[in-house]
């Protein structure tokens, strides 16, 4: 298991010794064009959580390349990319193909951001072509099946799933009534997106093999030992580094405590562990359906 | 190094409708006035970002509008309370000046007093909406007061090097009047260390974080 942040939520530059405490730093994502983001107010607190319109602020890919990537070096780097067109992700993938790089997660669910990705699997398929990195593909739980999706990015190349971006959400001013971001809705983030992302992680993990890197809420070891239980193979923090900048070092150790209490020898096999009554069931349904088509011989024969 | 520590509330006190929050020093570094600190609220998610107002050998001192639950959390602790605290953060005064004078509005006096201090007690003007308001003065002994609709712009002589601090009308106001001013900015912030752009601003065709850039910028920038 690797611990990650996620994307948006760190800035290795402004804070190298967080981004040096995890195993790998995913970027703030990138688009083909400067973008200087949404008006200000951009966060805000919510019961539960926070909710951001940042709105992709960032240099575009050209700037990035030639100013942020170099001074990132000595970090596992995974370049987060967000496009508005099929076209866009594969001009960013092409262009990220000569760095030096581990990952390129393609951000397809910004909920900040007026134009959205048409189309999963087009998306992943056109990166596809465009690269040979890995590519992970960020998805939206706020879908009627995630799972669906998540076969959809398995079928176009992708070799594993972030899961999960924020959902919207919209805080009111507690005098005006106004909303309180500039925007008005933002993305949900923090512990009240947690049980989603399980549901997430739990659904895409019974969907797929890809590898899957959890990521919603998580603010304790034993958080991140549930994103490995549903299926997450690696889990990423977001929210909870802003309130802790030591946090990765404290979630490990409580993870640490969580496996060796629940007597799993280390964290991969922890992965899944959710998993184990479905393929009980499974099981037992599989030995079921051959005793009646044993039956149903017998009858034939009969 | 970000270093974030349990530190336990000394006391806690009304001024106007302000409440100073003093916390034990610790190992805290005061920093320079300007820069600011997270502090943790008890029940809520987020730190808040508040600027130094008064430092000791034992106390760092906050001054606490309570607008909002965390604010209101922070002004409800009790001494003997604990919170987490992280800081200094960010980019403080310039004190390198030769006549300077202070300029705050409404909270925005927070830093004020701390400043002050650093710089040998220079002349200071400061405004407030309500002469309750005003009772937050009495952490800068000798300022020149001002209650709306007198404007501090209004007040202040020029020749001086400004250093100021409140709300964005009045720090749009000092920058016009005055375009060498070192003010000192305040927006939303989740992290206060760069992380999350939530109070990022555009200036000159540049974002720019107030938590890692700021929050206290030359007016002309």
């Amino acid at each position: 298991m690797r611990l990650l942040n996620a994307s948006g939520c760190l800035d290795a530059l402004t804070a190298p010794e967080v981004a040096q405490s995890l195993d790998a730093f995913v970027t703030k994502t990138v688009t083909p064009e400067p973008r200087g983001g949404n008006d200000p107010v951009r966060i805000a607190e919510v019961e539960g959580g926070m909710l951001n319109a940042i709105g992709l602020a960032n240099p575009g890919i050209a700037r990035f390349c030639s100013e942020t990537l170099p001074r990132l070096a000595g970090l596992e780097v995974w370049v987060s990319v967000g496009g508005f067109s099929t076209a866009d992700y594969a001009e960013l993938c092409a262009h990220l193909e000569g760095e030096e790089i581990a990952a390129i997660e393609l951000n397809l669910s910004c909920p900040n951001v007026d134009e959205v990705p048409e189309n999963v699997g087009e998306v992943v398929a056109a990166a596809r072509a465009a690269t040979k990195k890995p590519l992970y593909a960020k998805l939206s739980p706020a879908v009627p099946d995630v799972a669906e999706t998540a076969r959809a990015a398995e079928a176009a190349g992708a070799d594993g799933l972030s899961l999960v971006n924020t959902i919207r959400g919209l805080a009111l001013d507690e005098r005006t009534l106004e909303p309180v971001l500039a925007r008005g809705a933002g993305g949900l983030s923090g512990p009240a997106l947690r049980p989603i992302a399980l549901a997430a992680v739990h659904a895409c993990r019974g969907a797929t093999a890809l590898p899957i890197v959890g990521m919603g809420g998580v603010m304790t070891g034993r958080d991140a030992l549930e994103l490995l239980a549903a299926g997450a193979n690696d889990v990423a923090l977001g929210t909870v580094l802003f309130r802790d900048p030591a946090a990765p070092g404290r979630i490990r150790a409580e993870l640490e405590a969580e496996l060796s209490a629940h007597g799993f020898v280390n964290a991969d096999n922890a992965v899944g562990a959710a998993h184990a009554s479905d393929l009980q069931t499974l099981h037992q349904k599989s030995r079921l359906g051959a005793e009646k088509s044993l039956h149903t011989g017998l009858n034939v024969a009969g | 190094m970000l270093t974030r520590a349990a530190h336990s509330v000394t006391g806690s006190e009304a001024v106007g409708p302000y409440t100073l929050l003093r916390v034990e020093r610790g190992r805290l570094d005061p920093g320079i006035p300007g820069q600011f600190f997270m502090l943790e609220a008890p029940g809520r998610l987020l730190a808040r970002p508040m600027s130094l107002c008064l430092a000791t050998d034992v106390e760092l001192a906050f001054l606490i509008d309570p607008i909002g639950p965390g604010t209101r959390a922070l002004c409800s602790l009790e001494p003997g309370d604990r919170l987490a605290v992280l800081g200094p953060l960010g980019n403080g005064f310039r004190l390198d000046v030769e006549r300077p004078v202070l300029v705050g509005g409404g909270i925005g006096i927070a830093p004020l007093p701390y400043l002050s201090e650093c710089l040998g007690n220079p002349p200071a003007v400061l405004g407030f909406r309500s002469s309750w308001h005003a009772e937050a003065a009495a952490l800068l002994p000798g300022a020149d007061v001002v209650i709306d609709p007198v404007l501090v712009t209004d007040c202040y002589l020029d020749g001086f090097d400004v250093l100021a601090c409140g709300p964005e009308p009045m720090l749009q106001a000092v920058r016009r009047r005055s375009p060498d001013a070192q003010l000192a900015w305040e927006a939303p912030m989740a992290c206060g260390y760069g992380a999350c752009w939530g109070c990022a601003v555009e200036i000159d065709g540049e974002l720019k974080r107030l938590c890692v850039e700021g929050p206290v910028l030359h007016a002309a920038a």
